[in-house]
C-alpha cells in the first residue's frame, strides 16, 4: 500500500465517522425529549457532518476528481469504513449519550494527537475539531451523569446503555498495515495506543454517574476497517442515499 | 392559571462582544444550570450573536407590575433636567 492510498484510507475512516454519527444524530432531530435538547442535537449533528465535509473533500483531493458526494452517496456500504460504534442505532436518548461520550473521547484523545501531524490539512482539522468536539463530550458528559445519577429507572438504563454499546468500542482502536507507514511518518497517531487513555476519561465519567464501567476485558466486536460492518449500515445508508439514487445527477 | 409542565425556565443574557452589556435574549428550560447554560448557548449563539451567556432562573428575577406604570415611571417625565443632554459626548466614548 503506497503512503497515498494509506492517507486516504485513514481520512475516508474518519470522514464515515462523522458522516454515519451525524446523520444518526440527526434522525433525532424533531424528536427529542424536549424542544432545547432537540436543537442541541441537530447541533452536534451539524458539526459531525460538517467534520465529515472536509474530510471527504480532502479524501477527494488525495485521490483527485472526486467530490465529497461522490463519497456519501454513491458508495455502497460496504465500501464505508466507519466505526461499528457510531453505526449503531439511536436506542433510548440513553443509549445515544453512552453512544456520544464512548466516541467523543475517542475523538477528542485522536485530534489532541493530530494536532500534532505533519500533514497540515490533517493537523488543521483537528484544531477545529477539537473545540467542537469538548462541547460535545461536555454536553453528553453532562447527560450520562444526570441519568446515572438520576432515578433508580434512569441509572438502570443508562447502565444498560453503557453496556451494550461497549462491545463495539474496541473497534474504535482498529489499525490497519497503511496506517503503520502513516505513524511511522509523523502523519497520525497509533490510535491502538490510545486506548488506555480513552478508558480513563470514559471511566472519570462513568464514575461521577455512579455507574460502573464495563468489563474491560469482554469480547469485542471487529471488521469495520475491512468493510464488515453491523446489520444497520445497510439501512442507514439506503435511507441517506435514497434521494440520490432516485433522481441521479440531480441539482438544485 | 395553566401550570407550565416543562423543566423550570431561565432567562438568558448575551454579552455581544467584550466591554458590552449583556442583553436579554430569551428563555430557555432546564433542570439545571450547566444544563441553562448550554441550552442557551446551543440556542441563542448558533449564528456567533455572543462572547458570554448568563443564565439566571426566572423564578428569582423580581418585576415591576404593569400597575406600578404610574406610580414608578411618570413622575420622571416632567423632569427633563435629570437626562445628561447638555453634555458634550467625549470623543472615544463607544458604548452609550
Amino acid at each position: 500500500m503506497s503512503n497515498n492510498s494509506a492517507l486516504l484510507d485513514f481520512v475516508i475512516r474518519l470522514g464515515d465517522n462523522n458522516l454515519i454519527l451525524g446523520h444518526r444524530l440527526s434522525e433525532w432531530c424533531s424528536h427529542g425529549p424536549f424542544l432545547e435538547e432537540d436543537i442541541a442535537t441537530a447541533n452536534i449533528a451539524l458539526d459531525h457532518v460538517g467534520a465529515a465535509r472536509l474530510l471527504l473533500t480532502y479524501a477527494g483531493e488525495i485521490e483527485g476528481g472526486k467530490s465529497e458526494d461522490d463519497y456519501a452517496y454513491l458508495r455502497d456500504h460496504v465500501e464505508f469504513k466507519c466505526a461499528l460504534l457510531v453505526q449503531q442505532p439511536n436506542g433510548d436518548f440513553g443509549d445515544t449519550q453512552a453512544r456520544q461520550l464512548y466516541y467523543s473521547s475517542f475523538a477528542y484523545i485522536l485530534y489532541t494527537e493530530l494536532k500534532n501531524s505533519k500533514n497540515e490539512q490533517l493537523a488543521a482539522f483537528a484544531t477545529k475539531a477539537i473545540k467542537e468536539t469538548i462541547y460535545h463530550l461536555r454536553h453528553c458528559s453532562e447527560w450520562v451523569i444526570r441519568l446515572g445519577d438520576g432515578t433508580d429507572e434512569s441509572k438502570q438504563r443508562m447502565q444498560k446503555a453503557l453496556d451494550n454499546l461497549w462491545t463495539y468500542t474496541g473497534d474504535l482502536f482498529a489499525t490497519t498495515a497503511g496506517d503503520a507507514q502513516l505513524v511511522k511518518d509523523g502523519i497520525i497517531p497509533d490510535v491502538a495506543s490510545l486506548q488506555s487513555k480513552w478508558y480513563d476519561m470514559v471511566k472519570e465519567v462513568v464514575t461521577r454517574a455512579t455507574l460502573t464501567m464495563p468489563d474491560a476485558s469482554a469480547f469485542m466486536q471487529s471488521g469495520s476497517r475491512e468493510g464488515k460492518h453491523t446489520e444497520h449500515l445497510s439501512y442507514l445508508v439506503g435511507e441517506m442515499q435514497s434521494v440520490t439514487r432516485a433522481f441521479p445527477g440531480a441539482k438544485w | 392559571m395553566s401550570s407550565d409542565s416543562q423543566f423550570p425556565l431561565w432567562e438568558v443574557f448575551i454579552q455581544a462582544k467584550s466591554g458590552t452589556p449583556h442583553k436579554h435574549a430569551g428563555s430557555v428550560h432546564a433542570v439545571d444550570k450547566e444544563m441553562a447554560l448550554q441550552n442557551a448557548r446551543d440556542i441563542y449563539t448558533r449564528r456567533s450573536e455572543g462572547t458570554n451567556i448568563w443564565v439566571v432562573p426566572a423564578a428569582n428575577i423580581v418585576a415591576s407590575s404593569p400597575e406600578d406604570l404610574g406610580p414608578f415611571f411618570e413622575p420622571s417625565n416632567d423632569k427633563p433636567y435629570r437626562h445628561p443632554t447638555f453634555y458634550e459626548l467625549p470623543e472615544g466614548v463607544k458604548f452609550m
